[in-house]
Parts: structure tokens; sequence; C-alpha cells
């Protein structure tokens, strides 16, 4: 068996002066925690426009009484339902199912009060391009849940019919609130020569 | 001043030797989510997935959902009450795996990780697993591989962490 012992690997690349920190392409911007008594949707405001591309990593549960839900995404406080289209390829461990969700930007899965007790689940959002004015948006998600005998694995796409550069990023569950012990952290990917 | 930045390199195994198990220990606490890249191949033809254990738990504390996609058809299966998760795909040709541990750290839940890999002969793969041991922060982490063939020489695992605000 190999066994590899720890080091700390620098990113720090070619330094031009004492000091000098390479800052790196994956920044993170802000995070949320949820605490007790859980809250209805958490917000990413005031994103700056200095990055090329955002992730949002989603570890979390809701109170809806599902085994398994979607999450709702919207930008900029647009809740024109019109506005939004995704689609998504979704296994269950034991068939595949794939559709649309017009009029919505639906991605999938988070837990619910059904799953086992700490059981959560996970989605890691990539919305490309989110300043670019003369682009629609696009966000790429890969979500799930296992929950030993249950549980569902996707892939989903969503589509903002807006040029307007994102400022902020509203996420919610499809059903109930998110619970005590979700997080979500919000990052900027900068492009070459940023 | 730049923010820090994140996805931090933790350590790289590139393989002079063809190996069953490569294994990431004393892994710090500090970051919020882990990443491993796995590229690479078996020693042999099989087409199946690598595996990880956590901090050496090797009871059936584990289970795993996937999506597979191959010769024309999309099916999905479940691993329940396994002692590994389940990530990516390989076989004897080149393949790329990478898999996300989310809040590795924290000491309250279950840990949930999501994953893809393919490789050009087979097959498109996302998975979803959980451990379900007490929780506890992952300190440790055994890449299997479906022990029939090893990973063979010139693969390379890296582990990244990646840290929030």
């Amino acid at each position: 068996m190999g066994a590899i012992s720890l080091k700390y690997k620098s990113k720090s690349g070619n330094l031009t002066a004492p000091g000098d920190v390479d800052p790196g392409a994956m920044i993170p911007i802000a995070t949320v925690l949820v605490g007790v008594g859980g809250q209805s949707s958490i917000t990413f405001s005031s994103i700056p426009s200095t990055y090329t591309h955002l992730q949002i990593r989603l570890f979390a549960r809701s109170t809806a009484a599902n085994v398994a839900g979607g999450v709702t995404l919207q930008f900029n406080g647009d809740t024109t339902g019109s506005n939004y289209y995704s689609h998504y390829i979704q296994a269950d461990g034991s068939s595949v199912a794939s559709g649309p969700n017009a009029n919505a930007s639906i991605h999938y899965d988070i837990s619910g009060v059904n799953a086992n007790a700490s059981v959560f689940g996970a989605m890691i959002f990539d919305v490309l391009d989110y300043s670019n004015t003369n682009k629609n948006k696009t966000s790429r998600v890969l979500g799930g849940i296992d929950n030993n005998g249950g549980g569902r694995i996707n892939l989903t796409s969503g589509l903002w019919s807006s040029t307007s550069a994102i400022t902020s990023i509203a996420l919610a569950p499809f059903s109930g609130n998110f619970a005590q012990h979700t997080h979500a952290a919000l990052y900027g990917i900068k492009r070459a020569g940023a | 001043m730049p923010l820090p930045s994140t996805m931090t390199p933790i350590a790289t195994a590139t393989l002079t030797s063809s190996a069953s198990t490569v294994a990431f220990t004393s892994i710090p606490s500090t970051y919020t989510d882990l990443m491993l890249v796995l590229t690479g191949k078996y020693t042999g033809v099989d087409d199946s997935s690598p595996a990880l254990r956590f901090n050496g738990d090797s009871s059936s504390n584990y289970s795993t959902t996937y999506l597979n996609g191959s010769a024309g058809s999309a099916t999905s299966a479940r691993e329940s009450n396994g002692n590994t998760i389940y990530v990516g795909s390989m076989s004897g040709d080149q393949s790329t795996s990478i898999a996300h541990i989310l809040n590795y750290s924290n000491a309250t839940t279950y840990k949930t990780v999501l994953s893809r890999g393919g490789h050009t002969t087979y097959r498109v793969r996302a998975y979803v697993g959980v451990w379900r041991a007490t929780p506890q922060t992952i300190t440790r982490i055994d890449v299997y591989g479906n022990g029939v063939y090893n990973f063979d020489v010139g693969t390379t695992l890296t582990l990244y962490g990646i840290k929030a605000a």
C-alpha cells in the first residue's frame, strides 16, 4: 500500500519579491452557516464583479417532509419565473429520469427531515461568466444525497434570461427552510492575468 | 491586498510502482472541503470505480448512489451498508475522477461525497455517497482500486483543501 505523508505545498510559484503572495484563482467571498431555528433562504449580495466565474458549495438539509428535495436559485432579486429555465438528469439508485423545469431554476438535491438524522445533501453550483453583460447566465450543478437505501444523484443546468451582471444570488429549499448546520460558501474564480 | 486564495494542494502522490491503495494521512482540519483529483488507470482492463475509506473505518458505514452512462444507455444503482464509498471511474485506459468531500472537518454531521469520473472506453459516472460513522473530522483517506487490479505506474492523486471565507 502506498502511504503518503502530507507536506504542505506552497502555491507561491515564481515570486518577484520577498513577501509577495500569489493570490491564486479561487477566492473565498462569503460564507453562511445556518443556526438554531433554521432560515428560509440564503442570499449572497454585493457580489463584486471582479471575478470571471462563481462557485457555490452547499452542504444542506431542509425542514421539508422528504428524503431529498430541490433548491431554487435566483439572481439579483428576480423572482419572475419566466426568466428561468432548468433541466435535470436524476438517478435514484434504480432508475434514471430527466426533464425540464420550465419557468423555474430548480436544482437537486438536499436532504429533508425524512432522511436519516445527520445526513446532509451536497451541491456544487457553477455560474460562468456571471458579470458578462453580453450573455444570458448559465448555471451548472452537481448535487445529491445518499440515505443508505435512498437518495438521488443529479446533474442540472439552469438559465437566467438576463444579460445583467449578477450581483446577488439567493438559494432556498423548494419547500421548507434550510435546517441548522446548513453551510453555503461562495467563491470567485479569476481568469488568467486578473 | 489580495484576498487569500483557496484550493490549496495538500499532497500529491504519483505512483512509481503499482499500488492497490494510496493513503493520505494527517489531513489538517483547517479547510472547509476536500477535493481529490485522481488521474490514471488500472494495471488491467476492469471497468470499476475507485473507492474511499475514511479514518480507517472499515465498518458498514458507507453507501453510494450513482448515475451511469455507457453503451447508449443511462442507468442507476446503489450500494448500501458498504465499507467504502465509490467515486469516479477507472479501467485499463486513462481516466479522470474528481471527488468532493464537503464539510469534512465538522463533528456534527455525516460526511457527504460528490464525485464525477469517466474513461473513454466504457462510461461516465456521477456519484453521491455518505459516511455514517459517528460525526468526526476526516484525518485520513484511503483510496482503493477495484481489488482485482492495482493503480498503474503514473497514476496521480492530488488532495486539495478548499477554505471558505
